[in-house]
């Protein structure tokens, strides 16, 4: 299998001569994003399945074997729908919008680490790449919210921008705990350092990823990534009984559907975020069973049936409750916890050397 | 041209563009946007010069916090043209000054070799395994963690002081207490009292 492979990168890489390095790299770059783009799209359903189960209901289940075509076709019909500006919208950046949305959603991925040693560019300011990338996302909505010239989408991209401004704050706050312990920038580096330590000799390595030592980090990164990506319970953003449906209200068709793959695949991110920082990456939970891609995998579902689970329990956040968990409390949590920690690599207790 | 070059000659093309725009767009939010998009490329200029973490921060600090919050206050804004247009002829000769100066200083950076650049040694090629973010931490928390302190410092009395000169409390207006409604008990929402049923 392996020997094949490599037979096969070699014939290729003599076909294409000297531009096979770009070649190479953008079949990377395919085979980041189309398994990307299948996951949206079934997480979609698995979002309607699973919150249909917690409701006792079907769920979608007439197209195809137990509803399974179901994404298919919600993207065929989005595909060939009309796409209506409104006349007063400021044409190019109505365009803009949905493009930055979707772009930003998927550039973050350049430096996700799947396994070891499987990452399109293994950067030493990995962590940094993340959150600059991610933050521009945050120019979709509020050029969405603007350009549309209406007043509800603006309202939901007021809404949404200062709220991701918020909580970037307090996620950045969780990271610098975890780069504290990992004396890294580096996304692998931080999967490599959860792999070491007692409990990983002791072969119960799930004890020694950072959630343990770092729990209230760890529930603050995960509260403040649904906050981020607009989930509920913290989506006044598209709070039906208030402003309509959020920032994209004025869209339709392909572009609306833009939107919708960008928020699905930064909630995919956010888990794959979370994994890699609290959970272990790609490591194996006990010392028997062999680390790889299947546990990032499994851990990430994990992560997105959290955010479905909660999705379909809690009641929607009131606007200044969200503004004060940020500010007032996550924040100053935060904070204290960079010192708790600092005072504990100091001290003879720590674990991280 | 190698590709390096020809890279740099498409960022500098955008970024002049950009800049160019953010003066001479009419509407106060594209010229916002156009400035963002100035940023952003000369990030991808930080980047050639292998400053990958100036770069990221740039794009971290600059577009993704301080450019949302202007986008914000010029967005609510209701801009009138003509009367920002109103005493051009009176601040022209010192805004010609100050883009005079500007012009100076940048004609000694880029005529460098004109005004002794070579006194300053090139610096050494990096070394394998080099690593920028590495060094940049390593240099502001030992040799220069005074200043950076003292940065952070100004900053925080910075934050402060805004938050008090904004910061009025209006008795004529309500206000919800979100630590009383949430540490609210049933006893404080309802009475149950017993009442026998009366007859007539």
């Amino acid at each position: 299998m392996e020997a094949q492979f490599l037979q096969i990168v070699q014939m290729l890489q003599g076909f294409f001569g000297p531009v096979w390095p770009l070649v190479y790299t953008l079949l990377k770059i395919v085979g980041i994003i189309l398994p990307l783009l299948l996951c949206v799209a079934y997480l979609t359903l698995a979002e309607r399945k699973v919150i249909g189960a917690m409701q006792v209901r079907l769920g979608p289940n007439v197209v195809g074997p137990w509803g399974l075509l179901q994404p298919i076709a919600d993207g065929l019909k989005l595909v060939f729908k009309e796409i209506i500006v409104p006349t007063q919208a400021s044409k190019g950046i109505y365009f803009v919008g949905p493009a930055l949305a979707f772009a930003t959603a998927l550039a973050a991925w350049a430096v996700v680490p799947f396994s070891e040693g499987w990452v399109l560019a293994n950067v030493d300011a990995g962590v940094l790449y993340i959150l600059a990338i991610t933050s521009v996302g945050i120019y979709s909505i509020i050029i969405a919210g603007w350009a549309s010239n209406s007043k509800y989408p603006f309202f939901a991209a007021m809404r949404s921008a200062s709220q991701m401004v918020s909580y970037e704050i307090a996620m950045g706050f969780a990271l610098v705990c975890v780069l504290m312990v990992s004396a890294s920038l580096n996304l692998s580096d931080i999967v490599h350092v959860q792999g070491k330590g007692r409990f990983v000799d002791m072969g119960l390595g799930f004890l020694s990823w950072n959630w343990l030592p770092l729990l209230p980090m760890f529930l603050v990164f995960l509260i403040s990534g649904i906050a981020e990506t607009n989930r509920a319970p913290f989506d006044v953003v598209e709070g039906e009984s208030e402003i309509v449906a959020g920032h994209m209200v004025e869209y339709s068709g392909m572009a609306f559907a833009l939107f919708f793959l960008g928020e699905y695949s930064a909630m995919i991110l956010v888990s794959v975020m979370t994994t890699i920082f609290f959970l272990g990456g790609w490591l194996s939970p006990v010392g028997f069973l062999p680390d790889s891609f299947v546990w990032l995998a499994a851990k990430t579902s994990f992560v997105l049936f959290l955010f479905l689970w909660f999705r379909a329990t809690f009641p929607r956040y009131r606007y200044d409750q969200i503004m004060r968990l940020g500010w007032k409390i996550f924040v100053p949590l935060c904070m204290f916890w960079v010192l708790v920690v600092g005072i504990w690599m100091m001290s003879p207790l720590n674990i991280w050397k | 041209m190698d590709l390096k070059t020809a890279i740099f000659y498409f960022l500098a093309t955008i970024l002049v563009l950009a800049s160019v725009r953010v003066i001479t767009a009419r509407n106060p939010v594209h010229a916002v946007l156009f400035l963002v998009l100035a940023f952003f490329t000369a990030s991808g200029l930080w980047l050639l010069l292998q400053a990958e973490f100036l770069a990221i921060s740039l794009v971290m600090v600059y577009v993704g916090a301080v450019m949302v919050l202007f986008l914000f206050v010029v967005m609510m804004l209701d801009i009138n043209i003509a009367r920002l247009r109103q005493g051009f002829w009176t601040y022209l000769p010192l805004g010609a000054a100050i883009g005079l100066l500007m012009l100076a200083e940048m004609a000694l950076v880029l005529g460098g070799r004109y005004f002794w650049l070579e006194a300053m040694p090139e610096p050494a090629a990096p070394a394998a395994g080099y690593s920028n973010t590495k060094e940049l931490g390593r240099l502001l928390f030992t040799d220069y963690v005074y200043p950076f302190e003292l940065a952070s410092v100004i900053l925080l009395v910075a934050i402060i002081a805004a938050v008090m000169l904004t910061r009025r409390i209006r008795a004529d207006k309500i206000h919800q207490n979100p630590r009383e409604q949430i540490a609210v008990q049933r006893n404080d929402r309802i009475r149950i009292i017993s009442m026998p049923s009366e007859k007539e």
